[in-house]
């Protein structure tokens, strides 16, 4: 069985920014860089619960929309305070006009 | 200056156990002693008002992040001892235990205290400011049928949300013709009263308790211009805070609404430093007059900036003030300062929030405010946060376009 599981349209998001997708019951972020690549994280910053999908996309980070804690979603790499644990980020592809986010992780 | 290997922090809370991580985040290598009177390790004050009341099974204090570290951090914590007093001349502090600590630099994060209410019988009223003080409103929120909350400021209104959630009837009474003081524009803070009337909150402005007496098991309150008293089961005053400077008045260190701070966050002696509620700090980017700020980000922030001056820094504490606040599912966020403002414009945006800006008379955008289900408008606000901090100048059009990205206003 396949974990590939469709996103978005490659359009569903802007350059440079980010949204949320739900699959399974499961809440993903799935952002667009400014150089057009497509990444998946988990929904929720790993602070405090929070929606990542309404935090600010900028170059290569994205952040937390109350606590203004960073991360850099192409990795999900923690970038300080008060972030202390990182965030897990899926593999993406792009076909056909179409964002898939590898679920299994 | 004196030496370096031994720094001090008063009070421990978020501010002071910020500061101990980011001086150790800069390579310090020295003692770090950070000294608080409450019992617990830091902990994070947001959630007092609000999941700690509304929460089914007694809460636990949230620890601060970087209060769970703290022995990674190796900071030595001294946990339910009050500082007494600072000697300059000796460069040492003085606990309630009778021990004397030296430091080559002092952090004083000792916050603010609620204040309470000069009417008679004001002291029956809770305040709200420590877990243990959440825990205690919890408690007779839980078996009180009709909640009286004095003053519509944040902690009040944040206070009314909790209790009408927990299935009380809330009473507000706010003196002032409107809510949430000066600091919020009236378009803001009508979304967030409309809300609390929707949801069922008496808000009566203009409305002034006089006195507050004891009966049976509840209290009845006298209000003025109110021929009826009102009764309840608990009153809550969220009438704000006064910063706690004593220490710092009583070894002489200039006081100004807070411990009077430079840009640096130093006090009038250069080896003791303050941040946080307690702070009143000059800032550069609000023409120079001194500014004290009660708020969760604030207090990361100028720990940040303090650790680094007090490591021999002279970086100005340059952060813009951002603020939020959470009432049943709405965010507010404000970023800036909208007293600073001379002119406020309005975005209209497609999901039917309104932004507001505010513009300085040379046209520099000083504030930015906006209230939202959950956290919608944190994108908008943040954007502005930095382009404050830009001393940005967009044009009233643009600001007011909902369909102009303000990022793109921020990098042009």
């Amino acid at each position: 069985m396949t974990d590939w599981v469709e996103a978005c349209g490659v359009d569903g998001v802007d350059e440079e920014d980010v949204i949320p997708v739900e699959i399974g019951g499961h809440q993903f972020a799935v952002y667009r860089s400014p150089d057009n690549n497509y990444f998946a994280t988990d929904g929720f910053c790993t602070h405090e619960q929070f929606l990542l999908a309404d935090g600010l996309v900028m170059d290569n980070i994205i952040e937390c929309p109350k606590h203004n804690g960073r991360f850099d979603y192409t990795t999900g790499e923690g970038k300080g305070a008060p972030i202390c644990e990182n965030l897990k980020s899926y593999p993406v592809k792009v076909e056909d006009g179409i964002v898939f986010v590898n679920v299994g992780g | 200056m004196t030496s370096l290997d031994h720094i001090v922090i008063v009070g421990a809370g978020e501010c002071g156990a910020a500061g101990a991580a980011a001086l150790r985040g800069s390579g310090f290598s020295g003692t770090i002693t950070l000294i608080g009177d409450e019992v617990l390790v830091p902990y994070e004050r947001p959630p007092l008002s609000k999941a700690s009341l509304v929460a089914i099974d007694e809460p636990e204090p949230v620890t601060s992040v970087h209060g769970e570290r703290l022995a990674d951090l190796d900071v030595d914590l001294i946990a339910g001892v009050a500082v007494e007093s600072i000697d300059r001349s000796l460069a040492t502090v003085r606990l309630a235990d009778g021990r004397n600590l030296p430091y080559g630099r002092l952090l004083l994060t000792t916050g603010a205290r609620a204040r309470t209410l000069p009417i008679k019988g004001g002291e029956q009223a809770l305040t709200l400011r420590t877990h243990d003080d959440a825990l205690a409103l919890r408690n007779q929120l839980r078996l009180a049928r009709h909640v009286v909350v004095l003053g519509a400021g944040f902690i009040g209104l944040e206070v009314a949300a909790s209790a009408r959630q927990l299935g009380c009837e809330v009473t507000v009474l706010e003196m002032a013709p409107v809510a949430l003081g000066r600091a919020v524009p009236t378009a803001i803070a009508d979304v967030i009263v409309r809300r609390h009337i929707d949801e069922g909150v008496d808000i009566r402005f203009g409305a002034q308790a006089t006195a507050i007496r004891s009966s049976g098991d509840g209290y009845v309150i006298d209000v003025i211009g109110s021929t009826e008293p009102l009764t309840a089961d608990v009153v809550v005053a969220g009438i704000g805070a006064t910063p706690n400077v004593e220490l710092a008045a009583d070894a002489g260190l200039e006081c100004d609404n807070g411990i009077a701070v430079n840009s640096l966050l130093q006090t009038s002696d250069p080896n003791i430093f303050a941040a946080g509620d307690c702070a009143a700090a000059m800032s550069e980017l609000y023409g120079g007059r001194r500014i004290r700020l009660e708020s969760w980000r604030n207090a990361y922030d100028q720990a940040a900036t303090a650790a680094a001056n007090m490591l021999g820094s002279t970086e100005p504490h340059q952060a813009v003030p951002w603020f939020w606040s959470d009432q049943y599912d709405l965010g507010l966020q404000l970023a800036g300062l909208f007293d600073a403002a001379s002119e406020v414009v309005a975005r209209h945006r497609s999901d039917r929030t309104t932004v507001l800006f505010g513009l300085d008379p040379e046209g520099c955008l000083v504030a930015a405010g906006a209230v939202g289900s959950g956290t919608s408008v944190a994108k908008d606000i943040r954007v502005a946060e930095l382009m404050i901090a830009a001393r940005s100048q967009p044009t009233v059009d643009e600001l007011i376009d909902p369909d102009q990205p303000l990022k793109k206003l921020l990098r042009r």
